[in-house]
């Protein structure tokens, strides 16, 4: 079997994956979020933090229930790790510097996931297991429930009334998050995974001097760093770690674990507004510019020709030689495409325009399928806008899921994309100017710039994943882009709660045949063209300074 | 509902209307597309450049933030050519700058300098008239200058004299020539009492003596509102327009972000950057296009509602216009023609045709009105009875019809015929000592039922008393108000026929015209709840309306179209006047709201796609020397990187100027569904904003390329 055609073989296997969870996942979480019923294990954790699940909240209360809640989390993980030295179950790591553990603390909390350390030489059992795998379940839930947040905002007229942010919290960690994690854990461990809290073991190299191992709960926070879109890995390879990611079946099911619940969550959006069709418009949306860039990915890796490239059948340095070329290049798109920043391949070492694709894929906001949450919210907005457009097109002031898109709406909608953009650009441009960041850069020119223009689009969006090569622990490095981390997480939730809460007080205007289809599939086209021109077109001029100039070098 | 309806409806006839609606033909069959084009003239744009260099005031420039930023950056760049005057690019791209900037101005100062001519007609108009105002008593009466007429002052108006003000006619009858607003010559009649007791400062009576109730304080009548509407001083941004901004703003950030971060990449990579180049990049990618062209698009959406004589109050009402989900429109005049015409003759068994018509055709000779000449016009065409005249019989005596009597005929020859509503005719019948057969009663109640007016004929001869037959009498629909309804469902507009007929009579009537919904014996308390019923579901409803009892709805109804012949109360509370008082262009209204809304989309569309281009020119031009990798990129292959950054922002500027016609013509405006449109709309504006421009600049640089020393 040649390489392509396995990597093909291997989209198609994941796609039919996808395509039966979809279903009965999007409908069962419609269903947790929709309904009254509160589990035993849920109100005691109600009882526990004094909250009261069944008041509704309008969107300033939600929005604080958000930040409070993660500044609580940023605190108690920025804590842990500056006294890991005196906690037991350490391993006997010392405690973390002040601004890297600023760093991690952001990181963990706003679903990047982005490591200046190296895990198994920085990080304890406690920081690991009850510090970051702990903010692996709960950002992503975070994320979950400001989108269905934004999805109650369509679907209902008239309050203004958003949820209890509480309960959407609990609910999907406690009965979408946790159960899938569990099961994925152990298939992860069938796989052979580790799952332990052994000590660190001295290990015998073939080529003699020996090497360090350390063990962990390793399987189950690979289940809900790939489900979470979360992205932390236990080790410093990340999933090219044979103890995270041993087999190629191993990576086959992570990138389906990324992908499962970005995806489904259109489902859940068709359903709690009333319209599947809608739903699938914004998932043909997502699952156009899924394939386009996966397609793009594998013909830019498999065309890197050269003697030593063809014998691996195309661009092999970086890459797993159990994952090949397809599986890395489908990874490597699903993690960025989406707010994972998981790796399986180092994505420094793919071809210029491969480097290309992967910040190109965030820089869309990853929003195809994007993060838990955030992608749905993320494509609602880019929806907003182009059915602003579109929408005056057929000569109506515009309206989406029956909700007029008028000054308020486009205001908030306009604010949330001009953060992300805004955060890269002026943080990149800091690095470039200033004397010191700079000296953080492994390789020199074009492939330079793109360590560092890499590493803030990582940030920005939520990403986490690295262009290896730069030496993100420094003061500089782990300062500003704890900032964005957190800027490019929480502003954005600001905008998305306002204009949830804005939606929800209109009441719902009828369709008729004057009324713009947002269901059809012209809409998706001009949807995917509207993302590509307006969120794509900004990063041009950077783009081609980095992994433009690069790849078109030969 | 309408009092003058009403009294159509309950009386068989009555006066003819004071002025007929103005056209009948609905206004969309005609051949030129469907919201027709105002001419653009390139000489005004010549006309307009002092008003354009005018407008470069920073203050005025700041309300459209994306040519503020052009304008910003026209100063930038030609500081920095003169610091480096020997460099011909910088100055190039200086002054191709300022003329982006003034592109932009000039598109929005013809769009005004339009309405400017209009203004001055009107001004004309309102030459300082002198009021005879009388006095609290009524007794005596004293000259004062029109301007210091106050509210609730009585003035007298008599033949030759100009209207000192608006106001309401309360004694008198008087024909008016209101031709000053509404370019209309024939004169109208305003009476005290009724739905035409309004008149208009400015406009001129003919005949007759009226006491006018002055209802406007001076500065703020009719004929000034209207030219501040026309100038485009009352202009307030439209919640669209505003939101547009909004857009157009923050996609602005975005590519200042871009670009302003451009010189620490470009160092690095080992090339400087000029401020001429910056400003160049920066202008070409934000949205300039419609940037431009925003304010002259709303401006002409306006206009183009004044062309076709109708006055929106607001800039929100035109485009609530386009949103419009259900259109209430009222039977009598909008739907039908004015008057029922007879359609048939109908006899009784041991009746000829011929003999009914016969005896219809001589009974309704002294009937003046519509419906009674009508009778004689089908006797004629259908049963080729020569038209008589009341001369021709002599000792006749004639029965003119009255709205007492609901009867008309005459007594010839020893016989009496006589002809009217069914109720009249059978007393009559009775009266002479005659027999109404059944047949006769079933007939008139089949008429009825089918929606029509049956009117009975009755003879009383050497037989005796008896019915001949009856008359169908229909309302008869305009021609194409079919096909029209048909257009305005596939737009997603319901229609509903509002009516005073009864639930029978509306039914036939609805389904011949096509309507999708109707409400019979409409009282205007029916009609308010109509409305808001349907606002409840989210719709917008527009209607029109004319009479004192129609104000409440008109207020309510999210676009309120009153009649200019109504009362003031109507015309207050509407948010639109139509001069030519013509129910049938609530359907022209909507489709300009639709129609300005679509062009402000398309140019959107078309200025972002336009940026694709840009890029391919420009990022080579600036970084092919280092990377010379990027010169795959420069698929134009344009000549040279100073040709290529100039030909993108000469592009940028020329397309201003190419579009200016469109912005004020409106894009094209088909009643098709939203896919339809969206399909076209996208294929024309998306795509073609897309390519246009790469060929654009390929010609530019094509051009540049020949002139020596550059290329």
């Amino acid at each position: 079997m040649s390489p392509v055609l396995a990597g093909v073989l291997q989209m198609v296997a994941l796609i039919a994956a996808l395509a039966l969870a979809y279903r009965p996942l999007g409908d069962y979480m419609a269903k947790v979020y929709s309904s009254d019923k509160h589990l035993r294990v849920e109100k005691w954790i109600y009882k526990g933090i004094g909250a009261n699940p069944n008041t509704e909240m309008r969107w300033p209360a939600y929005l604080r229930g958000v930040l409070a809640f993660s500044a609580v989390s940023v605190l108690f993980l920025y804590l842990l790790q500056r006294f890991q030295g005196s906690l037991p179950g350490s391993l006997g790591f010392s405690s973390i510097d002040p601004d890297q553990a600023f760093n991690t603390a952001a990181s963990f909390v706003s679903n990047t996931n982005w490591q200046s350390y190296y895990g198994e030489q920085a990080m304890g059992h406690v920081v690991q297991t009850g510090g970051l795998a702990v903010q692996n379940f709960l950002s992503a839930s975070v994320g979950i429930a400001v989108a269905v947040a934004l999805v109650r905002g369509f679907a209902r007229s008239r309050t203004g009334e958003l949820g209890n942010f509480w309960s959407d919290l609990v609910r999907g960690t406690v009965r979408i998050l946790l159960p899938i994690s569990v099961i994925a854990a152990i298939v992860l461990v069938a796989c052979g995974a580790i799952q332990n809290f052994s000590g660190i073991h001295e290990v015998g190299q073939f080529t003699g001097g020996s090497q360090q191992w350390n063990g962990g709960a390793v399987a189950s926070q690979e289940a809900i760093k790939e489900l979470g879109t979360n992205g932390g890995g236990y080790f410093n390879a990340n999933s090219a770690h044979p103890f995270e990611n041993p087999n190629a079946f191993s990576n086959l099911f992570e990138i389906f674990l990324i992908l499962l619940i970005p995806f489904a969550l259109t489902r859940t959006f068709g359903r709690m507004v009333g319209s599947l069709k809608q739903g699938y418009a914004i998932l043909a949306t997502m699952v156009t510019i899924w394939i386009g860039f996966t397609a793009l990915m594998m013909w830019t890796e498999f065309a890197h020709h050269g003697p030593a490239f063809d014998i691996a059948g195309g661009a092999m340095e970086g890459k797993e030689t159990r994952f090949g070329v397809g599986a890395s290049s489908i990874f490597a798109v699903a993690t960025t495409l989406t707010s994972t920043g998981a790796v399986d391949s180092f994505h420094s070492s793919f071809t210029g325009l491969g480097g290309g694709i992967t910040m190109l894929g965030m820089q869309l906001g990853e929003i195809a399928p994007g993060g838990t949450g955030s992608g749905l919210y993320g494509m609602l907005i880019m929806a907003i806008i182009a059915v602003f457009i579109a929408g005056l097109m057929v000569g109506r002031t515009p309206e989406y899921l029956g909700k007029k898109i008028g000054t308020r709406e486009i205001k908030f909608a306009a604010c949330y994309i001009l953060i992300t953009p805004a955060l890269v650009l002026v943080f990149t441009a800091a690095a470039m100017a200033l004397p010191t960041p700079g000296n953080s850069m492994t390789n020199s020119g074009a492939h330079g710039f793109s360590e560092i223009l890499y590493a803030y689009t990582s940030a920005s969006n939520n990403n986490g994943s690295a262009f290896a090569g730069l030496n993100a622990d420094t003061q500089w490095f782990n300062s500003t882009l704890g900032l964005a981390m957190l800027l490019g997480r929480f502003l954005p939730m600001v905008f998305v709660l306002a204009l949830a809460g804005s939606l929800a007080e209109q009441k719902p205007v009828p369709a008729t045949a004057g009324t713009l289809r947002t269901e059809k599939p012209l809409f998706t086209g001009l949807l995917v063209g509207a993302i590509l021109i307006i969120t794509g077109l900004t990063y041009f001029p950077a783009l081609a300074l980095g992994p433009l100039a690069e790849g078109l070098a030969s | 509902m309408t009092t003058r309806i009403e009294k159509q409806e309950d009386t068989v006839s009555t006066t003819t209307p004071t002025r007929a609606p103005h056209s009948d033909v609905p206004t969309g069959h005609k051949d030129e597309g469907r919201v027709g084009a105002g001419l653009f003239d390139p000489k005004q744009l010549l006309k307009s450049l002092p008003d354009a260099c005018r407008k470069l005031d920073p203050r005025v420039m700041v309300k459209s933030p994306v040519m503020f930023v052009v304008l910003v950056g026209s100063v930038l760049t030609t500081v920095f050519s003169f610091k480096d005057p020997g460099d011909w690019f910088g100055w190039a791209i200086s002054a191709w700058l300022w003329l982006t900037v003034i592109f932009a101005n000039l598109a929005e100062a013809v769009a005004e300098g339009r309405g400017k001519a209009q203004a001055d007609t009107l001004r004309k108009a309102k030459t300082d008239t002198v009021a005879r105002r009388l006095s609290k008593d009524g007794g005596s009466e004293d000259q004062v200058p029109g301007t210091e007429l106050r509210v609730g002052d009585l003035v007298v108006c008599e033949a030759g004299d100009i209207i000192p003000g608006d106001g309401d006619v309360v004694e008198g009858v008087a024909s008016v020539d209101e031709s000053a607003i509404t370019g209309e010559s024939a004169p109208v009649i305003r009476e005290s009492g009724g739905d035409r007791s309004a008149v208009t400062g400015g406009t001129k009576v003919l005949s007759d003596r009226i006491v006018i109730k002055i209802t406007t304080k001076p500065g703020e009548t009719f004929i000034d509102r209207m030219i501040a509407l026309v100038e485009g001083a009352a202009r307030q941004k439209t919640p669209n327009e505003i939101a547009l901004n909004i857009l157009l703003a923050s996609l602005t950030i975005v590519f200042l972000l871009a670009v302003a971060t451009l010189p620490p990449f470009a160092d690095y990579a080992g090339t400087h950057l000029t401020m001429v180049v910056l400003v160049a990049l920066l202008v070409c990618l934000i949205p300039t296009t419609i940037g431009a062209l925003l304010s002259a698009i709303g401006i002409a959406g306006m206009d183009r509602l004044v062309q076709r004589n109708v006055l929106a109050m607001s800039g929100r009402a035109v485009e609530a216009a386009g949103d419009v989900s259900t259109l209430l429109l009222d039977k009598t005049g909008t739907i039908t023609l004015g008057n029922r015409q007879a359609s048939e003759f109908v006899p009784v068994s041991g009746t000829t045709d011929a003999v009914l018509a016969d005896a219809a055709q001589l009974s309704s000779l002294a009937d003046e009105t519509p419906e009674g000449r009508s009778i004689v016009v089908l006797a004629k065409e259908k049963y080729g009875l020569r038209e008589r005249s009341q001369g021709e019989l002599s000792g006749a005596e004639w029965i003119a019809f009255t709205a007492q009597t609901r009867m008309s005929g005459v007594d010839v020859d020893g016989r009496k015929i006589r002809k009217g509503a069914a109720g009249s005719v059978m007393a009559w019948v009775r009266e002479q000592g005659g027999e109404v057969s059944e047949d006769a009663d079933t007939l008139a109640n089949r008429i009825s039922e089918a929606g029509g007016t049956p009117l009975l004929v009755a003879i009383e001869d050497s037989e005796g008393a008896r019915v001949l037959g009856v008359i169908h009498l229909k309302d008869v629909v305009k021609d194409g108000m079919r096909e029209r309804f048909d257009e305005l469902r596939r737009m997603g507009i319901k229609t509903v026929m509002i009516t005073g007929d009864n639930p029978l009579t509306a039914k036939a009537i609805a389904d011949e015209a096509g309507v999708d919904d109707f409400l019979a014996e409409a009282t205007p308390e029916d009609k308010m709840a109509l409305i808001k019923r349907e606002q409840a579901g989210g719709k917008l409803v527009a209607m029109t309306g004319d009479g004192t009892n129609d104000a409440p709805a008109l207020a309510q109804a999210d676009v309120g179209v009153a009649m200019n012949t109504g009362t003031s109360a109507a015309k207050e509370a509407g948010n639109m006047v139509d001069l030519d008082s013509n129910p049938t262009k609530l359907i022209e209204i909507v489709e300009i709201g639709k129609q300005l809304l679509i062009t402000r989309g398309a140019l959107t569309t078309f200025s972002i796609a336009n940026d694709v281009a840009k890029y391919f020119a420009i990022i080579p031009a600036l970084f092919a020397a280092v990377y010379p990798g990027l010169d795959k990129l420069n698929i134009m292959q344009l000549s040279s990187p100073d040709s290529a950054i100039l030909s993108a922002v000469i592009f940028n500027a020329l397309i201003i100027i190419a579009l200016v016609p469109l912005a004020l013509r409106g894009v094209q405006y088909r009643p098709v569904s939203a896919d339809k449109l969206l399909r076209r709309n996208l294929g024309i504006y998306g795509l073609g904003g897309l390519i246009a421009p790469f060929i654009g600049i390929k010609i530019i640089d094509l051009i540049i390329s020949l002139i020596p020393g550059i290329g």
